[in-house]
């Protein structure tokens, strides 16, 4: 198998003085979904912010193969009404030389054709969305990191975007990172989970994720009784990184 | 047209192409304040340049780079907010320039002149430093366009794709100083930000792109220098807060006028 897309290891934040990100592993490998799970406040956007080189890590170390194109798209996007940008212009703001076709094509692609000369500050939570996700395309990206993909869109249209990068991993081959505080709408859509509470409190696949002590210590019983439903593939941890694995995770894969 | 009077209207039209663009900048990117800092500082730039005998506008120049970056040293420290921390520097530029004048005794400074303008006072030379300055400036903004702009709708997007963020914010605090070391003449340092702003401002509602909203300010400024001078010279008005009141009438008037598209 070729080198993973992106790998994190033992990587260490700290701000003023609290510990933001402890010792965190993870890796993403070509094709594969990666999703990062964990309550607000966890590192879950600072930990993507670290991936991407956006902070440098007090330690450890993040790897991203060499030349590796990413597609990004941010949690959070806020454009002043001031600045009249319609979704057209904002998609050609990904990177020189970006021609029409290109930009009608990535928004086919995602559903938001008819949004093209629509006011960036006017469209649906879900359009803004799905807009990003095509900023993001543009960059014909080998990675596609996402935060918060689904934030300020109805449950329906959740489950839709879910599909939607699921058909684009397909499609393009890439991989992808995600943020998700939802496991159980994120579950069919990936591959491999991280719960992530300033340490990795484990990980996997999503399945054995669901049922692990650390989960369910940390979101509650009420989303646990939506999610254990199975009872078998108990032995069913993938190991991301045998540094930041917790007692917690190995005990679960003995058990 | 008297020769004084077309020096002060070419050099305020000159002013008004450049400070439209950039202003859209200011505006978008929540700078106003920034800007008024910078503005503040030149007169402390003055100060040392009569002090040191090296020209004015590159005394001006260096005064403001010198607090913008003071400014981000300052805010590395995330203890004040960013507002705060300029109107500590805006206020203390201003007063140690002030301070630093009453040191050069033997001096006599026009004060008001570079507070408030002294656009009727303006030379060949100011001319001409205006328009190849501000051919600069808006060369250099052409340049940064999309970068520019790509971190004023998100910097770590832009970061992602590739942009120097760091640099080219730089850029623009720099291009910033030469317009304030510009325009201090025309309107005074008091009131470049208006000159920044209000074309900006009224440009807005008359906008579907940035492209649009920038040459639309260009032009405003334009128009607030042609009816600021003409009516400053008919009611005898001090020339650079003519030309502010004729931007902020235009800013108004576009109020009235029903919005398109």
């Amino acid at each position: 198998m070729s080198a993973p897309l992106l790998e994190a290891r033992e990587v260490v934040l700290g701000f003023a003085g609290r510990r933001v990100l402890d010792r965190v592993g993870l890796v993403v490998n070509e094709g594969e979904i990666v999703t990062l799970i964990g309550p607000n406040g966890a590192g879950k956007s600072t930990l993507v912010r670290v991936l991407l080189g956006l902070i440098a890590p007090d330690a450890g170390h993040v790897a991203r193969r060499p030349g590796l194109r990413v597609g990004y798209m941010p949690q959070r996007l806020a454009v002043d009404p001031v600045l009249p940008l319609t979704v057209r212009r904002f998609l050609r703001l990904a990177g020189r030389g970006i021609d029409a076709a290109a930009l009608t094509a990535a928004l086919r692609e995602v559903g938001a054709e008819h949004v093209i000369d629509t006011p960036l500050q006017s469209v649906s939570g879900g359009e803004l969305q799905r807009v990003m996700l095509a900023r993001a395309l543009l960059r014909r990206p080998q990675l596609l990191v996402l935060d918060e993909p689904v934030q300020g869109v109805d449950v329906t249209g959740q489950a839709e975007l879910y599909r939607l990068i699921g058909e684009l991993r397909a499609r393009r081959g890439c991989g992808v990172l995600m943020v998700s505080h939802d496991l159980h709408l994120v579950m069919a859509a990936t591959d491999h989970v991280v719960c992530l509470n300033t340490h990795v409190c484990c990980s996997g696949h999503p399945e054995s994720v669901s049922r692990h002590p650390e989960y369910l210590r940390l979101f509650g019983p009420r989303e646990a009784a939506a999610l254990a439903v199975y009872t078998h593939h108990h032995d069913h941890v993938h190991g991301v990184d045998g540094h930041v694995h917790t007692v917690a995770c190995r005990e679960r894969g003995h058990g | 047209m008297d020769e004084f009077l077309l020096r002060a209207l070419l050099a305020g039209l000159g002013v008004a192409l450049v400070a439209g663009p950039l202003g859209a900048f200011v505006v978008w990117r929540r700078m106003a304040y920034f800007g008024d800092t910078l503005a503040h500082s030149a007169l402390l730039g003055v100060a040392l340049a009569y002090l040191l005998s090296i020209d004015l506008n590159l005394g001006v120049l260096i005064t403001c780079v010198a607090v913008a970056l003071i400014l981000l040293a300052l805010q590395r420290q995330q203890r004040l907010a960013s507002d705060t921390l300029l109107g500590i520097l805006a206020h203390t530029a201003l007063s140690l320039g002030l301070v630093t004048l009453a040191f050069l005794e033997t001096l006599r400074v026009d004060l008001m002149g570079f507070l408030f303008g002294d656009i009727l006072a303006v030379g060949w030379r100011d001319v001409a430093l205006i328009w190849a300055g501000g051919l600069v400036v808006l060369g250099a903004l052409a340049l940064l366009w999309r970068p520019l702009l790509a971190i004023t709708v998100h910097e770590e997007l832009a970061q992602v794709e590739g942009v120097p963020v760091v640099r080219v914010r730089l850029a623009l605090t720099l291009l910033l100083a030469v317009v304030v070391a510009l325009a201090m003449k025309v309107v005074g340092i008091l009131l470049i930000t208006s000159l920044l702003i209000i074309p900006a401002a009224a440009a807005r509602r008359f906008s579907r792109t940035p492209e649009a909203m920038a040459a639309l300010a260009a032009l405003a400024g334009c128009l607030a220098v042609a009816g600021g001078l003409a009516g400053s010279l008919r009611l005898d008005t001090p020339a650079g807060p003519s030309v502010v009141v004729a931007a902020a009438l235009l800013f108004a008037l576009t109020g009235l006028v029903p919005r398109r598209g």
